[in-house]
């Protein structure tokens, strides 16, 4: 057994919320086409709505992008986007889970429970992207994701449409790196050498 | 387990300890969700630390009664996800009316919300007279509520837009008798409900039924507690019985995933496939 190489990447988490398909959009064709780790995406959508984000997605990227789904196991290589209506959390064992919990920040699925949990899963191995948004949540996720020792980058507010969400994470715990949309795109790139 | 830290033993601990003196099985949860309820109880009950809660949770029944009540996930609402009880009226209903009587399994009733729902449902299609529900939980709290059957007055109002959406046949209201700001269920639609204390985790089947309803309470469960449940399912169910889980959840990676058949695929209502 030897333990994972320090500062290796596992797993990215990105947060957005509005205005953040647009963000999404921009950054995620940065991602090398084959990838060592799982990305997995959660975009505040108005909930009791099946979300299409994953088709809409599959368009632009070549890689497999799916609807995440309970106790599925995270694979390398794919994007994986949250569902409506429910948290979406990973487990120590690396698979997701679905919850009914309040919502958080009046959002459910929040950015929170996904960053707090998926920083309890992977630890150091974590990348964090906190993007646009008109909302406080993401702000402890990424803090707890820089507190296990992850990599946590924030989209620069003055860069983002929505700049509340990407200040109360900067506010919060100063992130790793504060980038505007451009560079996030460029780093998506290098992080598998990370 | 490479970053246990040690929040993540003492919940470990805490759990065992909780089964050890309740018998209460929460070894098989998914761990992330519970987590966050512990240490929203933790915080609720005045404790700085999970080991302080597991030492109150094991001297005095007290807190464990109050801990009960985070460690389940009493969220539920009448004809939560429409489409759903429109499938089971349109797709399921057809079959259950060439049965002379029914038994019918609410696995996980919580406060009852869909107890009352199947019960207004089943009436309304001349079903209820010939049926027996059994609604099942492990939270005797949560299992008294639901044999009151009484509800925010606030919420009739999204509920009854439910139910229309669910295919209703009346008005929602004729249901229920509002008094100050509850709203009462009528009792005729509990008379053969059987309230019982059952755990998927530790329990067997108890009855054959026809139809079982688990919805929104296997994704709460790991893989392998998943399995059982299933499983106990499977059994109670007669030759052909139908299954409803929630609208996330799904039967396509369980070893069951052959014992069944979809019937309504989007709306996750399977039937048990002829051995």
């Amino acid at each position: 057994m030897t333990a994972p190489k320090k500062g290796r990447i596992e797993a990215l988490v990105i947060g957005a919320s509005a205005g953040g398909i647009d963000a999404l959009l921009r950054i995620l064709p940065g991602l090398p086409e084959v990838l060592r780790f799982p990305v997995v995406v959660l975009l505040h959508v108005p909930h009791d709505r099946e979300s299409r984000l994953a088709e809409l997605f599959e368009q632009h990227l070549p890689m497999p992008v799916l609807q995440a789904q309970d106790k599925e196991v995270l694979v390398p290589g794919t994007v994986y986007f949250a569902p409506p209506g429910y948290h979406l959390s990973i487990e120590e064992e690396r698979c997701f889970s679905l919850s009914q919990e309040d919502p958080v920040h009046f959002s459910r699925p929040a950015i929170d429970i996904l960053m707090m949990s998926a920083a309890d899963a992977y630890g150091p191995a974590l990348c964090g992207m906190l993007l646009t948004g008109a909302s406080q949540d993401g702000a402890a996720g990424l803090a707890a994701i820089g507190k296990a020792g992850g990599l946590t980058v924030v989209q620069d507010p003055a860069d983002a449409e929505i700049p509340t969400m990407p200040a109360a994470a900067i506010c919060l715990r100063a992130p790793s790196l504060t980038l505007p949309l451009r560079d996030i795109r460029a780093l998506l790139a290098t992080l598998e050498t990370m | 387990m490479s970053h246990q830290d040690s929040s993540a033993i003492e919940l470990r601990l805490l759990i065992e300890a909780i089964y050890l003196k309740y018998s209460y099985d929460f070894r098989d949860y998914s761990g992330a969700s519970q987590k966050r309820r512990v240490l929203h109880a933790l915080h609720q009950m005045d404790c700085t630390s999970i080991s302080q809660l597991q030492s109150r949770v094991l001297h005095d029944p007290d807190a464990f009664t109050q801990l009960l009540q985070y460690l389940t996930i009493p969220t539920s609402e009448m004809f939560r996800d429409p489409t759903y009880y429109r499938a089971l009226r349109e797709q399921v209903v057809p079959h259950l009316h060439t049965y002379p009587s029914l038994k019918i399994w609410i696995a996980g009733c919580s406060t009852g919300e869909e107890v009352y729902s199947m019960a207004i449902m089943l009436k309304e299609e001349g079903l209820l007279e010939r049926s027996i529900i059994y609604a099942t939980d492990i939270n005797p709290q949560s299992l008294e509520r639901a044999r009151k059957g009484v509800y925010p007055l606030e919420r009739m109002r999204a509920y009854g837009a439910s139910y229309q959406l669910a295919g209703g046949k009346g008005a929602f209201s004729d249901h229920y008798t509002a008094a100050y700001e509850s709203a009462l269920f009528d009792r005729s639609l509990i008379e053969n409900v059987s309230f019982a204390d059952h755990s998927l985790a530790t329990d067997s089947v108890f009855s054959e039924t026809h139809l079982v309803c688990c919805r929104n309470v296997l994704i709460y469960f790991n893989r392998k507690l998943q399995e059982r449940a299933l499983g106990l399912f499977h059994e109670s169910l007669c030759h052909r019985g139908f299954l409803g889980l929630g609208s996330k959840e799904t039967i396509d990676f369980s070893a069951y995933a052959g014992a069944f058949t979809p019937l309504v695929k989007a709306e996750r209502i399977y039937r048990k496939v002829a051995p």
